[in-house]
């Protein structure tokens, strides 16, 4: 039960746009139709999916204070959690790293639609934001890390197929010049945004 | 100074600017914004962050190999990254300003103008003017920061770096605290910067 508390929290009330603002840079960028962002938000709930649970080993059982105790009593003491900025971002860039070569070997299909945004996704910040609020809320469980990551996942899916369909529609419209293209699309993310909050405080 | 040096500071706090006219680094640009208080010291770690990073990176661009240069680049970001969030730790006023930001401090790592300027500047110039890009490319930032922080926390909460500076009768805006309206302060703030500079509009 309270996994699928965590799930439907973490796609809606904690939706990673717009609650957090994290991976707002390719949001922006990559939403101007709907088959890009599409591929785009399928390969960040991917790699969401992988390295935000190896990222809750790692921090479970090397960086916390304390986590270190399996090797022996003499490490019980070791605090090694000012090293996990280097740690969650290197395996998230490794990881990155190897799908693209895995993808580009045996999924040449898959490669070439969704290639060109594997590298977007090592410094898109949804996927660290992601390791990082795991790491400040203490999850407890594997399950618990996997399905956050899955949530937030679809949460930012969501997100950015709805803003690339509404770009879509408003390149007919009539807006001021100035505040054409990127201007525009803040305020109406900031309207999403707005709509999402009813969202806001639904316990289940 | 010569010119190009110049053009190199003077760029990314107007006519380049990262966040309205590059688009990069909106992330913690909207979600440190609630106060100025911690909107300047995100100002101030993004600044440096970016500048010795960029230099660091310049040093290094002839040994990086092309391949991997993206892991190479964020180990150098990240070990800056832990600087800065250990000398926030370390100072008791800092500390809670630490706590505040939460996980944004973190987060400069996967910020878009860092590696941006490491991509587009540090990696073809020498270290110097790299530095000096780096630092210019964060006041820019800064710059932007500060005036969203300063609507947010004056009609948010009547405040400014938390002195009352509105009348006591004043009922502070709950709308403006809240994600949305950071959204549609900066979108406002582009379309001011457009309006003005024609050059930068699209088509």
């Amino acid at each position: 039960m309270e996994y699928i508390s965590l799930f439907v929290k973490s796609i809606f009330v904690d939706n990673m746009i717009f609650a957090y603002f994290l991976g707002m840079c390719s949001y922006l960028a990559v939403s101007k139709n709907v088959k890009t962002a599409n591929g785009l938000g399928l390969a960040v709930i991917f790699v969401l999916l992988f390295t935000l649970p190896i990222n809750w080993v790692l921090n479970t059982f090397v960086l916390q204070p304390g986590a270190l105790k399996w090797l022996g009593p003499q490490f019980a003491e070791v605090d090694l959690s000012f090293l996990s900025f280097i740690i969650f971002i290197a395996v998230i860039a490794a990881f990155v790293q190897l799908v693209e070569m895995i993808v580009e070997k045996f999924l040449p299909s898959l490669y070439s639609s969704l290639g060109i945004y594997l590298p977007l996704i090592a410094v898109n910040c949804a996927i660290l934001g992601g390791s990082l609020f795991m790491q400040q809320r203490d999850f407890t469980g594997f399950g618990e890390s996997v399905v956050y990551a899955l949530g937030s996942g679809i949460g930012w899916y969501l997100a950015i197929v709805a803003l690339a369909a509404i770009r879509e529609k408003m390149a007919y419209s009539n807006v001021p010049k100035p505040l054409k293209g990127i201007g525009v699309t803040f305020i109406t993310v900031g309207l999403m945004g707005m709509a999402f909050m009813i969202f806001m405080g639904i316990q289940l | 100074m010569d010119k190009k040096l110049k053009e190199t500071i003077l760029n990314p706090i107007l006519k380049g600017n990262p966040i309205t006219v590059l688009v990069l680094g909106i992330c913690s640009a909207l979600a440190v914004t609630v106060q100025l208080k911690g909107a300047l010291v995100m100002a101030l770690s993004v600044t440096l962050v970016t500048g010795l990073s960029s230099f660091v990176c310049s040093l290094l661009r002839n040994t990086i190999p092309t391949r991997v240069r993206i892991i190479v680049q964020l180990v150098v970001v990240a070990m800056m990254v832990i600087l800065v969030d250990q000398i926030l730790k370390s100072g008791e006023a800092t500390y809670a300003i630490d706590k505040q930001l939460s996980v944004y401090i973190g987060l400069i790592i996967t910020n878009c103008i860092v590696m941006g300027r490491i991509e587009a500047f540090a990696l073809g110039n020498k270290p110097i003017p790299s530095l000096l890009d780096g630092l210019a490319n964060g006041v820019g930032y800064g710059l932007i920061l500060i005036i969203v922080a300063f609507f947010r926390e004056l009609l948010g909460s009547g405040t400014l770096f938390g002195i009352q500076i509105l009348p006591a009768g004043y009922i502070p805006n709950n709308l403006v605290i809240l994600p949305p309206f950071a959204l549609i302060l900066l979108g406002c703030i582009i379309w001011v910067h457009r309006a003005l500079d024609k050059d930068l509009q699209e088509d």
